[in-house]
């Protein structure tokens, strides 16, 4: 067993309307960024586990995604990093 | 009648709706602590609105883990009524017993106000005191309220009448589709499949005496009382 870090990245499902996105969106034109596009905000989680290896440890992270950290209906989850502690 | 109403950390309308239950309708109803694993015997279970668990990682999220929940689920399993208010309409979602989720209000502002929903199926245990198109006056108060499900679920809820309530009477035409929160197809409550299980943002509670503004809240409960007192 070691000791790992594995970030999870979790953004509202593409297409549905993300009010907070759009609103943040504006203010960076606002500021002068008119580049930008496209803003969506979403969570970022950091879980510290044990696990035999990197592989168990993404295994059950992406199960705790599916089971809570996540709801499927409005949001997709993306594994960021899974860096040994 | 016995109606158990479900108090969370963050429950803050249990004691409302008790009132509702108890002083306006005239029927028993006790408090269920979301630790416990036991009905007490209630014929219909109230998940209230509130903060339950303060909202965290998403509203309902967390509620839905609570010892209770289990015999709620049960309870709805056996076909018994259980009306989820407001935030308890998110924990029913997030449950898995009403299908869809509730985001964040499109205006990214918490509505407190009364609003008008038009009852678009007076033919279940929740609304046959109701006429089918009547429209009733009923507050909401919430941040994140605004109905979202796959085209699929939306097809499918319209199609077997399990919209119950819509948001109507935006500036302009009374009648029309209107949503505060930016709800789909303004849908304000839905039942489940087996129509024993009611979910709504708008607060029934709230409007149970004309003398807080409306009395259109107790068609709910009297629908409630007279289909399983029959």
């Amino acid at each position: 067993m070691s000791r790992f870090r594995v970030a999870v990245h979790i953004a509202p499902r593409r297409g549905l309307l993300d009010p907070q996105g759009k609103a943040v969106t504006d203010a960076l034109r606002t500021l002068g960024f008119a580049s930008v596009q496209d803003v969506h905000v979403g969570r970022h989680l950091v879980v510290e586990m044990d696990a035999a290896d990197p592989a168990a440890a993404e295994r059950t992270t992406r199960d705790m995604c599916n089971k809570l950290l996540a709801n499927p209906v409005i949001e997709d989850f993306e594994i960021a990093s899974v860096s040994t502690l | 009648m016995k109606f158990g109403i479900v108090t969370f950390p963050g429950s803050n309308c249990d004691y409302d709706t008790y009132h509702a239950v108890v002083d306006a309708l005239g029927e028993e109803a006790t408090y269920l602590w979301h630790k416990e694993h036991d009905l007490r015997g209630s014929d219909v279970v109230i998940l209230p609105g509130g903060f339950s668990y303060g909202d965290y990682l998403r509203a309902g999220a967390i509620a839905r883990f609570s010892p209770i929940m289990r015999e709620v689920a049960a309870h709805a399993e056996r076909g018994a009524p259980v009306l989820a208010i407001c935030n308890g309409f998110q924990i029913a979602c997030e449950a898995g017993m009403l299908p869809g989720a509730l985001l964040r209000n499109a205006s990214l502002r918490f509505v407190c106000e009364a609003v008008r929903l038009r009852v678009e199926n007076a033919d279940t245990q929740f609304t046959n005191r109701y006429d089918r198109g009547q429209l009733v006056t009923v507050p909401i108060a919430h941040g994140d309220g605004r109905y979202t499900a796959d085209d699929e679920t939306l097809a499918r809820i319209e199609g077997e009448g399990r919209v119950v309530f819509r948001y109507v009477g935006g500036p302009g035409d009374a009648d029309e589709w209107w949503s505060p929160n930016g709800s789909m197809n303004a849908i304000a409550g839905i039942v489940n499949a087996a129509g024993n299980v009611l979910g709504m943002m708008p607060h029934p509670e709230r409007a149970v005496d004309d003398l807080l503004g409306s009395s259109d809240g107790m068609g709910i409960f009297e629908s409630i009382l007279s289909r399983v007192a029959a």
